[in-house]
C-alpha cells in the first residue's frame, strides 16, 4: 500500500500561493511555537504567527513565508490561510532591505512622530523576508516541490 | 447642406474617436478577465473562514457567543454604509446606478441616520457634490488592489462598530453576474450575521482548536469582515469593467453608424455640387451659342 502522504495549500485573500501534494511533512510558525505536521495528524486549528514554514516532500524542501493566519489540518489535509505569505523564491530582498531600514529609521527617529507600531511590525516582516531568503539562497541546489501558481 | 469638405472633416474626427473607444473596448476586455480570475482567487480564503465561523459559532456550549462584540446584535440608531465605486466614469450607468441604490439605502431602507465611507472617486465626488458629509474616502486604490489596501477602511469601520458610534456597518457595491449584467447590491458586514452549516460543525467537532476555541473564532472575526469587503471591492472592478467594455463596444457601434450616414450624406453633397456644376457649363454653353 502507498504511504500515507500530506496535501498542503496556501491560500491569501488575494491568491493561491502554494499547493502540492505528497508531501511528507510540514513545519509552521504556529501560534505556540513551531509545530511539525506529520501525515496522520490529529485534526487541528490553529493561529499561525509571522515565520518560515517549510514543506518536505522527498528530498526536496520547499521554504516560504507566512504572516500571521490559521492553519488547519484534516484527513491529511493541511490548508494555511494566511494575512500574508510569499514562497521563498518571490521574496524581494532589495525592497526588503529597503523597508527594513526604512523602519530602522523611524524607530530611532525621534524628532517626528511615526506610527511606532507600524514600524515595529515593518521591521520585523523584513527580518523574517531577510532571515528565510538568506538561509535559502546559502543552500542553493534543492528543487522546491509542487506546482508553482501561473 | 454642408459643404462635402466640412463633412470629409466630420467623418475622420468620428473616425479618430471610433478608434480610441475600440481601443478601450480592448484594455477593458483584457482587465475584466483579469479581474474576473481575481475574484475567483478570493473565493477559497473566503469560503474557508466562513465554513470555520460557522463550525465555531454552532459549537454552542464550548463558545460562548455572547462574548464577541463583532457578533452583537444591538438596535440599530446609527449606521455606516460603504460605497464602493468606480474611480473613472465611461462605463455606462454602473456608477450612477450604485450610487442611486446607495441613496435608497440612506432614504427608506435604513430609517436612521447614514453616516458614509466612500471607497472610489465616482461615489466620494457624488456626495461631496450634494453636501452630504463622509466620515472616510479611499480612492485610486487601482486596478488590482490588495487587502493591505483596503484595511484601514476595515479598520475604521470595526472601531466605529465596537466603539459604538455605529451600529451596523453595510456595503453597497456592484454584483458582477456576467458580462452584460451587474447588480448594485447592499450586503451587510457588522454586526456578523454567523452563517450556519450544520455539516461543517459536525466536522470541527473533534479539532483541536489552538490557543483555544475562543482565541481562533476572535482571530477569524476581523478576517471574515476584511474578506467580504475586498470580495465587494474585486466585484465592482470585474463589473466596471465589462460595464466598461460594453459601453465601449456600443461607442464604437454607433461611430460606424454615424461613419455610414456620414459618408452617404457626403455623396450625396458631392453629387449635388457636380450636378450644379454641369448645369452652369451647360446654361454658359448655351448662352454663348444662342
Amino acid at each position: 500500500m502507498r504511504p500515507t502522504k500530506l496535501s498542503v495549500e496556501v491560500v491569501t485573500g488575494e491568491r493561491v500561493v502554494y499547493a502540492a501534494e505528497d508531501v511528507d511533512m510540514v513545519v509552521a510558525p504556529g501560534a505556540d511555537g513551531q509545530l511539525g505536521i506529520l501525515p496522520r495528524h490529529a485534526a487541528l486549528f490553529t493561529l499561525l504567527s509571522a515565520g518560515e514554514m517549510r514543506v518536505k516532500k522527498g528530498a526536496a524542501e520547499q521554504s516560504l513565508v507566512v504572516f500571521g493566519g490559521f492553519l488547519e489540518v484534516a484527513n491529511n489535509r493541511v490548508l494555511v490561510l494566511a494575512d500574508t505569505a510569499e514562497r521563498v523564491e518571490e521574496i524581494d530582498i532589495e525592497r526588503a532591505e529597503t523597508a527594513r531600514q526604512r523602519a530602522q529609521s523611524r524607530i530611532a527617529d525621534r524628532s517626528v512622530q511615526w506610527d511606532l507600531a507600524r514600524a515595529h511590525i515593518a521591521l520585523q516582516r523584513s527580518n523574517v523576508r531577510l532571515r528565510v531568503a538568506g538561509r535559502h539562497r546559502s543552500r542553493r541546489g534543492s528543487h522546491p516541490p509542487g506546482q508553482p501558481e501561473p | 447642406m454642408a459643404t462635402p469638405r466640412e463633412i470629409r472633416r466630420r467623418i475622420r474626427s468620428v473616425r479618430n474617436t471610433a478608434q480610441i473607444t475600440r481601443a478601450m473596448e480592448m484594455v477593458a476586455a483584457a482587465r475584466m478577465r483579469r479581474a474576473q480570475e481575481r475574484v475567483r482567487s478570493a473565493r477559497p480564503y473566503a469560503t474557508q473562514i466562513r465554513a470555520m465561523i460557522a463550525a465555531l459559532s454552532d459549537l454552542g456550549a464550548a463558545v460562548d457567543v455572547s462574548q464577541f462584540p463583532l457578533l452583537q446584535h444591538r438596535p440599530v440608531k446609527k449606521a455606516q454604509l460603504i460605497l464602493v465605486t468606480a474611480d473613472r466614469g465611461l462605463a455606462g450607468a454602473l456608477n450612477s446606478n450604485v450610487i442611486r441604490r446607495a441613496l435608497r439605502f440612506i432614504h427608506e431602507d435604513a430609517g436612521v441616520p447614514v453616516e458614509m465611507v466612500a471607497i472610489g472617486r465616482k461615489g466620494r465626488d457624488f456626495f461631496a457634490r450634494v453636501g452630504q458629509n463622509m466620515t472616510a474616502e479611499f480612492t485610486h486604490l487601482g486596478p488590482a488592489p490588495t487587502m493591505d489596501q483596503i484595511r484601514p477602511a476595515i479598520t475604521l469601520a470595526i472601531n466605529d462598530f465596537i466603539e459604538g458610534r455605529v451600529d451596523a456597518v453595510y456595503v453597497v457595491y456592484t454584483r458582477f453576474i456576467n458580462t452584460l449584467q451587474q447588480q448594485p447590491e447592499v450586503l451587510q458586514i457588522l454586526p456578523i450575521e454567523a452563517p450556519s452549516d450544520l455539516a461543517e460543525s459536525e466536522r470541527v467537532r473533534d479539532f483541536i482548536f489552538e490557543p483555544s476555541p475562543e482565541a481562533v473564532l476572535q482571530a477569524l472575526l476581523p478576517r471574515y469582515v476584511e474578506i467580504q469587503l475586498y470580495q465587494a471591492l474585486l466585484e465592482s472592478i470585474a463589473s466596471e469593467e465589462s460595464a466598461r467594455m460594453v459601453a465601449m463596444r456600443n461607442a464604437t457601434d454607433n461611430a460606424r453608424e454615424l461613419i455610414d450616414d456620414l459618408t452617404l450624406t457626403l455623396n450625396k453633397a458631392r453629387q449635388a455640387q457636380i450636378t450644379r456644376e454641369v448645369s452652369e457649363i451647360a446654361a454658359g454653353a448655351a448662352a454663348l451659342g444662342g
